[in-house]
């Protein structure tokens, strides 16, 4: 009754109902990954008797006598297979997390010769059961033919250059460990009831059953739970957001939201525990449509203090608005020769990171002092601000809370939450033993957060020759039960979107309400992929409507040097130009039109578009990052950062501005990341920081680090310290060469270390650019959109490492074109969540994906380090417009409300007379 | 997905009562995809050694339930071209990656009764019939469309078996045409038509738009305009509405599938 897993037997009887996956995870085989649990992902796929199944949905049972290879046994003789060598030589991953699965599925399709000669249409047939959420395919397709990308660059040369992501080696032979990747003795497990109602008072909570189930340690209600309001959004400012949110509440606002937690042996046993509570309902009216929410009369979904809340507007449902203006919109409107107003929808979406939420938390011993202090290993693109919202919650000092980031499975703003976090904490601090909590697929769509949906009205006037007059939005975004990100999102959404443009007369009025439906969040491009669609389609629409080319319209009015960057309401100040590519950005999506593109099929309408867009390149109010470098022993250099990595290759970028500052290879720094015990504080893996903040904080360090070893070199080795200069590996002075082993040794004699550190505030800030162009195909018979060709030009200023980044583009421009042609989650009446599982929810596969071609600006910028910007948020604003405007171009319909699904666009075209 | 609430897998080779929470566990891809609080039991016919694929005495092949669908690909890969590019075609229609094909089972498919199920498709449109066994061995015969009474709902009585599903050797030499649109290139099915041209006598089997197979049956090719009028009769407005298509955009692509299917097997002048 054995297994045999890579060669080797497996004792240990499979469960009944088990699937392979968990049995072959709870024997350590952790590179078999839980992404869909549901067979649509790929990501748990494995070799059973040499046929890749998924084994999510594979019967434990059935691999007893049988053969089974994972991806930790794929390596031969300690030589990797050719497949994983593939994916390091092409970097064909960004967070790893859906790796083993591609790489299990091509090595069970390999031939001798590799996939290299496949047809591109059969390799996207043949790996449409593999999702990847971050990469946009074409770095994978490259590792499937073997393309090879990665650089080893020469000493101090690696910034401008693509030398491998460190974690690479360890994602390919699924040794590269994520969130739940920890064994942990006598782990208790947990599990979370949810609301059936969007909105109901709990009146009672029986656990006397619940209790009675074997296995079950722990019942937490509402009753268990600090009173205290706090926000699950995670900014470095807590007043950024309302304090709406209980820990577990006695009244719920969505269908979905926790009433109950269960802590038991096994999950099986947590899961039996909540069906066995019975919870009695007070069940209240509730409002999910925003309109109505703010009708008079609505059901109110937080009535609150305003003050001690932050909720602007409790009893009317809004929980922040904007009512600003410059100039005089309505003189600019007189005066224009031409007006277009119409109003843009978009539709919640959700980030569908491969990785789900999850936490372990446990108690251990401070090494330094003995006390006793609560670790939380989680999911968060935030540690430290995990930390501090822990210690508010539970009353305790910093110094008793660790909180850990291991790899995050992706991200896309979705782990800029504390989701798990607080309740897994109230867990171990009752139980006093080690609890694990995993979100199901299911629940991240009914549980976590989406994108706001938003309502956008834009009036745009503009003069003959293209100038515009006046730019008037009217906002309403969604933000769900909860107000977390609901002030910043629309803040931000209403920023940069309309400071693009030089235009005197602006006004905006928004406001973003809540409703009793599944809490909009962060997300990628924080709320100005919404209205930056709207804004867009407006200006392609009026420059149609002056005959000119859309492209002119924007030319005549887009900020250039020396403009300053007005948004009404926008009353911060350190938003700069830093540098300026959007110019060349222009140059390139014109170029793209009057190049060769695809032909199109007979009878198809062709049509081109375009949109550009502006981010800044670091949240407002602060983003702190601290960094602190180290010579060791040996000569090599290990670097400590708070950042955490979730794929977007700030650990590759913070080595190779480390590596360079200090004249050496990347190879010879170390980094140790996201965990709160390393440095002094981090704001987070948000807001595109990675590289402007935490690097500039890198880059301060290794700087100082320099200083440091030159000083000691001088010092110790009695030499003239104008003379000293730091080379790979050692220090020279004039004919001296003090190497860096030899000087560690003489720092340690001497009772010092030597190491330094580096900080960096996150303020002044710039923007970056992007700017997105298709030409589409569209067929009028059945609504079917093909893109034949994809461009887009960004403005990263220095382009630290131009293999990553051009990933993080193409990243971009796929999970924006999943927003923008496919994804929907859908409600019933009641604002449960329908679209509970990726097969029902179309995230962009292999074959939906076209190849994008990828440009980027030459410049630099004053602010960020070695002159770079951030780029990992803003390729996917333009992308939605672009396309909407394509499609337009094409078949003479403005096309208002994404997606744009082909059923949708054959309603439009036919309801238009097309 | 682990399911939890099942505590016991029984062989199905050994005889035993049916008992509520019990299940029929074929390739299991749909059963572990979803949870199933209701189960406590399996029932594995994954011991059966049914062979995949019989060709009967009279050349009318049986289906195995526990044919999976890379064994259905396969076999048919080795047959006549009448045939084996309808089946690849409708295995080519699932959703479900390639590899899923190498576990999931063309009995499943059809038990799981969901409009875009390309088994049902293929099967439908080739006039098969199931074997049924009932839990007290009463056996019986019923034509694919008959099984499946709606979006995955079925005419199956509790506990009751899909042995195998026979396609009729008529079936198989006549021509066939297939058409299938999809809101996304190897997506889910939103209208998947099979036509057959036996002799004179045309069928055609709508399935995907409509909540279940509607077959309609004509002793010559029909004109295209008949053909129109005659599915709008049979579905009479119950079109599909869910994620992969709008119903009114289902019933276009249907009715101009139906053109595409009569045009390439030779509608009437």
């Amino acid at each position: 009754m054995t297994v045999e897993v890579n060669g080797r037997s497996l004792d240990g009887p499979t469960r009944p109902g088990q699937c392979l996956r968990t049995y072959l995870r709870e024997r350590g085989l952790l590179g078999v990954r839980k992404g869909c649990d549901a067979g649509d992902c790929g990501a748990c796929t494995v070799h059973v008797d040499g046929v890749p199944v998924h084994s999510c949905v594979f019967p434990a049972f059935r691999a007893v006598g049988r053969r089974v290879t994972t991806i930790e046994g794929l390596a031969r003789d300690g030589h990797p297979h050719p497949v994983q060598r593939r994916f390091l030589d092409a970097q064909g991953f960004q967070c790893g997390f859906c790796t083993p699965g591609f790489v299990m599925t091509a090595a069970g399709l390999d031939t001798a010769a590799g996939l290299a000669g496949t047809p591109p249409e059969e390799l996207r047939r043949l790996f449409k059961g593999n999702l990847c959420r971050c990469t946009g395919y074409r770095a994978i397709e490259d590792a499937l033919r073997g393309v090879r990308h990665v650089e080893h660059p020469q000493a101090g040369t690696a910034v401008g250059r693509s030398p491998g992501a460190p974690a690479g080696p360890g994602i390919v032979t699924g040794t590269a460990r994520y969130t739940l990747d920890l064994d942990v003795p006598g782990l208790l497990h947990m599990k979370l009831l949810r609301s059936p109602h969007a909105h109901a008072r709990v009146l009672a909570i029986d656990t006397h059953e619940a209790l009675r189930v074997p296995g079950v340690r722990l019942v937490l209600t509402h009753k268990d739970a600090p009173p205290r309001l706090y926000s699950s959004a995670l900014h470095e400012s807590v007043d950024d957001d309302p304090a709406d949110t209980r820990l577990l509440d006695d009244v719920v606002r969505h269908v979905g939201q926790r009433v109950a937690a269960v802590v038991a042996d096994t999950v099986s046993a947590a899961e039996e525990g909540c069906r066995r509570l019975a919870v009695t309902y007070e069940v209240l009216p509730a409002v999910t449509d925003p309109e109505a929410a703010t009708a008079p009369g609505a059901p109110v979904v937080h009535d609150k203090d305003p003050v001690t809340s932050r909720i602007a507007r409790p009893r009317d449902n809004v929980v922040a608005e904007l009512h600003a203006g410059v100039g005089d919109v309505d003189a600019g409107l007189r005066s224009a020769d031409a007006v277009y107003e119409n109003t843009f929808h978009t539709r919640r979406v959700q980030h569908a990171s491969l990785e789900t939420h999850g936490a372990i938390g446990w108690l251990d011993a401070d090494p330094a002092t003995g006390a006793e202090r609560l670790v939380i290993r989680s999911s968060t693109q935030a540690p430290f601000l995990t930390r501090r919202a822990l210690c508010a919650l539970f009353d305790l000092p910093p110094d008793r809370v660790r909180v850990v980031t291991a790899l995050l499975g992706g991200g896309f703003g979705g782990k800029q939450e504390m989701l798990v976090e607080d309740v897994v904490a109230l867990a171990v601090l009752r139980s006093r033993a080690p609890v694990s909590l995993e979100f199901t697929r299911a629940e991240q769509f009914t549980a976590a957060t989406t994108r706001h949906p938003f309502t956008v009205t834009v009036t745009a006037g503009a003069r003959h020759d293209g100038t515009l007059t006046a730019l008037k939005l009217h906002v309403v975004a969604d933000t769900g039960a909860y107000g977390n990100h609901g002030p910043g999102v629309l803040l931000h959404g209403c920023g940069e979107s309309v400071a693009l443009y030089r235009c005197p007369n602006k006004r905006t009025d928004a406001r973003s309400v809540y409703t009793h439906t599944v809490p909009s969040g962060a997300f990628r491009g924080y709320g100005l992929g919404q209205v930056t669609f709207a804004v867009e389609s407006a200006l392609d629409e009026l420059a149609r409507r002056l005959r000119l080319d859309p492209l002119t319209l924007r030319e005549r009015n887009l900020i250039r040097p020396g403009d300053d960057l007005v948004a009404p309401g926008d009353t911060e100040h350190d938003l700069h130009l830093g540098g300026y590519g959007l110019d060349q950005c222009l140059r390139v999506v014109r170029a793209a039109g009057s190049s060769p593109a695809e032909p199109a099929p007979p009878g198809w309408l062709v049509g081109d578009g375009a949109a550009v867009a502006m981010i800044a390149t670091i949240p407002p109010r602060g983003h702190l990052a601290d960094a602190a470098l180290t010579l060791l022993p040996d000569g090599t250099f290990a670097l400590a950062v708070g950042t955490a990595e979730f794929g977007n290759g700030t650990t590759t970028v913070h080595r190779q501005i480390a590596a360079t500052a200090l004249g050496t290879t990347v190879d010879r720094v170390t980094v140790h990341q996201s965990d709160t015990a390393l440095v002094g504080h981090d704001t987070g893996a948000f807001g595109s920081t990675g590289t402007v903040v935490a690097g500039a904080a890198v880059l301060r360090a290794a700087r100082a680090l320099v200083d440091t070893l030159l000083d000691a070199a001088a010092t110790f080795h009695a030499l003239d310290r104008a003379r000293c200069r730091l080379t790979d590996g050692a220090v020279v002075c004039a004919g001296d060469r003090v190497p860096l082993e030899g000087l560690h040794a003489a720092a340690l004699a001497a009772g010092t270390s030597l190491t330094a550190t580096g900080h960096s505030r996150g303020t002044p800030r710039s923007v970056s650019f992007n700017a997105h162009w298709f030409r589409v195909a569209v067929n009028p018979d059945t609504g079917e959109i093909r893109i034949l060709r994809s461009v887009h030009a960004a403005d990263a200023g220095t382009v630290v490492n131009p293999l990553q980044c051009r990933g993080q583009v193409e990243g971009g421009v796929a999970q924006a074109l999943g927003a923008t042609r496919s994804e929907e989650i859908r409600l019933d009446p009641t604002g449960a969540v329908t679209t509970t599982a990726l097969r029902g929810y179309r995230i962009p596969t292999f074959a939906d994906t076209p190849r994008t071609e990828v440009h980027f600006a030459v410049t630099t910028d004053d602010l960020g380090p070695f002159g770079a910007k951030s780029m990992s948020e803003s390729p996917f604003v333009p992308v939605a417009p672009a396309f909407a405007n394509a499609v337009r171009d094409a078949t003479g319909v403005r096309f208002t409300t994404l997606p744009l699904t082909p059923d949708r666009v054959w309603s439009g075209l036919r309801d238009q007379g097309r | 997905m682990d399911l939890n609430t099942v505590t016991e897998v029984r062989d199905a080779r050994q005889r035993g009562e049916w008992r509520p929470g019990d299940a029929w566990l074929a390739g299991g891809t749909y059963l572990f995809s979803e949870p199933q609080p209701h189960l406590r039991r399996l029932v594995d016919l994954a011991r059966m050694d049914w062979p995949p694929v019989a060709i009967l005495a009279d050349g009318s092949w049986e289906i195995a339930a526990t044919c999976t669908i890379a064994e259905l690909s396969a076999f048919a890969a080795t047959t006549g071209p009448a045939t084996s590019g309808l089946v690849e075609r409708c295995c080519r229609a699932f959703l479900a990656s390639v590899k899923i094909w190498n576990t999931a089972t063309v009995g499943g498919n059809l038990c799981l009764a969901l409009p875009a199920g390309p088994m049902i498709s293929l099967t439908a449109a080739l006039g098969a019939v199931c074997r049924l066994i009932a839990t007290d061995g009463t056996r019986r015969a019923l034509p694919v469309t008959d099984l499946i009474t709606g979006p995955a709902r079925t005419a199956l009585t509790e506990g009751e078996l899909l042995r195998s599903v026979t396609i009729p050797a008529r079936a198989l030499s006549a021509r066939t045409a297939f058409r299938r649109a999809s809101q996304h290139q190897h997506g889910r099915s939103s209208a998947l038509l099979v036509g057959t041209l036996d002799g004179r006598r045309f069928s055609l089997t709508v399935t995907a738009s409509t909540p279940r197979p509607v077959v309609l049956e004509f002793a010559a090719p029909p004109t295209a305009e008949a053909l129109s009028t005659a599915i709008d009769g049979a579905v009479g407005g119950n079109w599909l509405d869910d994620v992969h298509g709008i119903p009114a955009w289902r019933r276009h692509l249907t009715l101009r599938l139906a053109d595409e299917v009569l045009a390439e097997l030779g509608a009437a002048p």
